[in-house]
């Protein structure tokens, strides 16, 4: 960092403090903080906060319209089943430049993990509102062992998964606070690392999926598959792709003096890079929804009722038609109309997961459409998890080496 | 083949990894590694899956409803609701008014009665009791991440609070909505379900709702020899009854059973369930979880071998 040398005579709390204020002083600061932004989610926090507290002093009948029917409500249904397959950025930018040596690559790795390790957190987070019990969380991985079940599978390797994203991410975090000898050794790690996190990924975002195999009948035969564990990997994939063109478009548009020139001058062609490589493996992923339906004979289905006209919603306006505008935009290198359908990819896989997590859950049950309606309590305390998740994130672009690299080591292979 | 049995009261500790379900596992991995090494030598995987043939214990016990006979008395409420010390309901137990709508089991109520128009049009109402109905193979114990539910010999299938984290995986996971969540509970929520009074069975006893119905609509015995009596109710009095016995194939069996004079699906009894256990459509995926976890490192580590070097070269 550029002030390291001006605070070398320093004391160690002092150089930290100034760390953590970016070089400014205090009262400096804070009157940086006072952006439209930051008021909107103080509102925001202010009112979600203490209905998350209300979660904990009244049970979640009060803040949420899970019931016996509907055990999984948006907050597991945005907060796990959305938030895991969008977060499979780190993945896919580790292994396109670690495993496969796409090095160009390289100025998007650390965006991309950091979007991962912070979305696999707050996806913990919201289990922890959900479950009964969050302190028990680890009875999984240390307590009672059940093997027979697709959700100690997710509860092992999302857990380790965090761990690995972590220490994928922790040289940017060593580089920060100048810590240059573990620094070496995290960097030694990478590629184990990398591996480890594929295997884990492939893993738990298919089991994501699999979860879905124990309720044959509750959820829509056109979503219900037994390739379901495939379409949640495959997908996942291109939401990785498309969520790290989402994220650097967004960081370098609001956070573009904490990006170098390497950056933002490679962004354009690596977006256009990533829509590419997206839109195929979109095309695999459609072909793949398509493979189901035959499988089951399901074509019937998909004319005969609403059902079947939100299915078609779903796979022709929110997979084929971003895929498309994916490969117009790579193939006239419009880095601009790539952007537009990632955006549009996302929303896509979003729908697919509330799709089955919840629209499409118990869609037999009378009354099913009000049940899903989510209370404005929880749409609150989902809306403040956001908001946390984005304030931290920013917190961290901000200070450490993630969208340029640190001059200091410039020199060191990574 | 064999289910693991786990005492209700005590957790299970990694030393219980001699056990059935990890035996399983094993069983799935090696079976997973023959596969791909082309071992047809060693045995054909369709051996493996047969001999994980759903058998059960031969003196396990049941219930048979019969659904022709209940009258709606609510009797097995209240008696159920005596029997496990639940707080007392909102609306008496002999109130009628309740049949209005379709009630479910809850944290505060084990079983519930619940009233159908008789669409034979004779102008009785066809009353049915719900409750769980303790699968042969529990879907909510496969389900279990922490294993809080165990299959008894006996039959019940028992949940323990002790090791549960209240992720609610096992109410997505039951065909039958049996599970009822304590989401009143801040911090000490439990998943609520009938033991099948397990304590009185253990005693040699029988359970309260079959012990109270005035009409005996509900048997209590061995499941084997109940599935004999319902057959024969069948046979002998082919107009009362439809031809099925309601739970002896559904989702791999239930020890609970019915009998009804109208089709079960007019009763909003699931009827699109698999005749196998539920937990058969995820062991494809589960066997597949040993192979990504060897293959993947040694395919990745291969491609990372090729474009290193590519790369010095470059």
């Amino acid at each position: 960092m550029s002030d390291n040398c001006l605070v070398k005579e320093e004391t160690y709390p002092a150089r930290f403090l100034s760390k953590l204020t970016m070089g400014m002083s205090m009262s400096e600061y804070a009157r940086k903080l006072v952006t439209p932004f930051n008021v909107v989610a103080v509102i925001i926090l202010s009112v979600g906060l203490p209905l998350i507290g209300l979660r904990f002093y009244s049970g979640l009948a009060t803040v949420t319209h899970a019931s016996n029917e509907y055990p999984w409500s948006i907050l597991l249904g945005w907060g796990l089943f959305s938030g895991v397959p969008l977060s499979g950025t780190g993945y896919v930018m580790a292994t396109a430049v670690y495993i496969f040596g796409f090095r160009k690559y390289h100025p998007l790795v650390r965006l991309g993990v950091l979007t991962g390790f912070m979305g696999y957190l707050f996806a913990v987070i919201y289990l922890l509102i959900d479950i009964g019990r969050p302190w028990r969380i680890y009875y999984p991985m240390a307590v009672s062992f059940g093997p027979t079940s697709v959700l100690f599978l997710v509860a092992w390797h999302v857990s380790t998964y965090l761990t690995v994203q972590l220490l994928e991410f922790s040289p940017a975090i060593l580089e920060w606070i100048n810590a240059r000898r573990t620094r070496k050794w995290a960097i030694l790690i990478t590629v184990g690392m990398t591996i480890g996190g594929v295997i884990l990924s492939t893993l738990h975002q298919s089991a994501l999926g699999a979860l879905f195999l124990m309720a044959p009948g509750k959820l829509h035969p056109l979503w219900y598959s037994p390739f379901i564990p495939v379409f949640f990997f495959i997908s996942s994939i291109y939401a990785g792709l498309c969520m790290v063109i989402v994220v650097s478009t967004v960081a370098s548009r609001f956070l573009k003096e904490k990006a170098d020139d390497q950056f933002l001058g490679s962004l354009d062609g690596l977006t256009v890079g990533l829509g590419k490589a997206a839109c195929v493996v979109m095309f695999v992923y459609f072909a793949l929804r398509m493979v189901g339906v035959a499988h089951d004979d399901n074509w019937s289905l998909l004319l005969s009722s609403s059902y079947g006209y939100w299915f078609l919603t779903e796979i022709l306006l929110f997979v084929l038609l971003p895929c498309i505008v994916l490969t117009v935009g790579f193939k006239r290198n419009s880095a601009t109309l790539v952007r537009v359908g990632a955006f549009h990819a996302i929303a896509g896989v979003i729908l697919t997961r509330l799709n089955i997590s919840i629209l499409m859950f118990n869609w037999n049950l009378p009354g099913h459409f009000h049940a899903i309606v989510p209370p404005i309590r929880e749409v609150f305390i989902v809306l403040s998890i956001i908001t946390l998740h984005i304030l931290i994130f920013r917190w961290i672009l901000n200070r450490m080496p993630v969208m340029r690299e640190d001059p200091a080591y410039a020199d060191d292979p990574h | 083949m064999d289910k693991p049995v786990k005492d209700a009261g005590g957790g299970s500790k990694r030393g219980e990894g001699k056990d059935g379900k990890f035996t399983v596992n094993r069983r799935d991995f090696l079976r997973g590694v023959a596969v791909v090494g082309g071992a047809a030598f060693l045995g054909s995987p369709a051996d493996a899956l047969a001999s994980r043939e759903l058998t059960g214990w031969p003196d396990r016990v049941g219930m048979l409803t019969d659904l022709t006979e209940c009258v709606g008395c609510r009797t097995c409420e209240s008696a159920c609701n005596a029997a496990n010390g639940l707080p007392a309901p909102e609306v008496p137990f002999d109130e009628k008014s309740v049949f209005e709508r379709k009630r479910r089991p809850t944290a505060s109520a084990y079983t519930v009665v619940n009233r159908y128009g008789n669409a034979k049009g004779s102008g009785n109402p066809i009353y049915r009791k719900v409750q769980c109905n303790h699968c042969e193979e529990p879907s909510c114990a496969s389900a279990c991440p922490v294993r809080a539910y165990t299959k008894t010999p006996e039959g019940p299938v028992l949940y323990d609070k002790d090791v549960c984290f209240g992720c609610r995986y096992c109410m997505v996971a039951c065909p039958y909505y049996a599970p009822a969540y304590d989401y009143e509970s801040a911090l000490e929520p439990r998943v609520v379900k009938c033991t099948m009074c397990h304590g009185r069975i253990k005693a040699g006893g029988i359970p309260a709702c079959a012990g109270s119905c005035p009409v005996g609509a509900i048997t209590f015995g061995n499941r084997t020899k109940l599935l004999k009596i319902a057959r024969e109710r069948i046979r002998k009095f082919p107009d009362r009854y439809v031809d099925q016995v309601y739970g002896e194939f559904e989702a791999g069996g239930t020890s609970w059973m019915y009998l009804s004079g109208i089709p079960f699906g007019e009763l909003d009894f699931p009827t699109n369930l698999p005749r196998k256990p539920i937990v058969e459509n995820t062991r494809g995926f589960l066997s597949a979880v040993p192979l990504v976890l060897t293959l993947w490192p040694a395919l990745l580590g291969l491609c990372y071998t090729a474009n290193r070097n590519k790369e010095e070269k470059g």
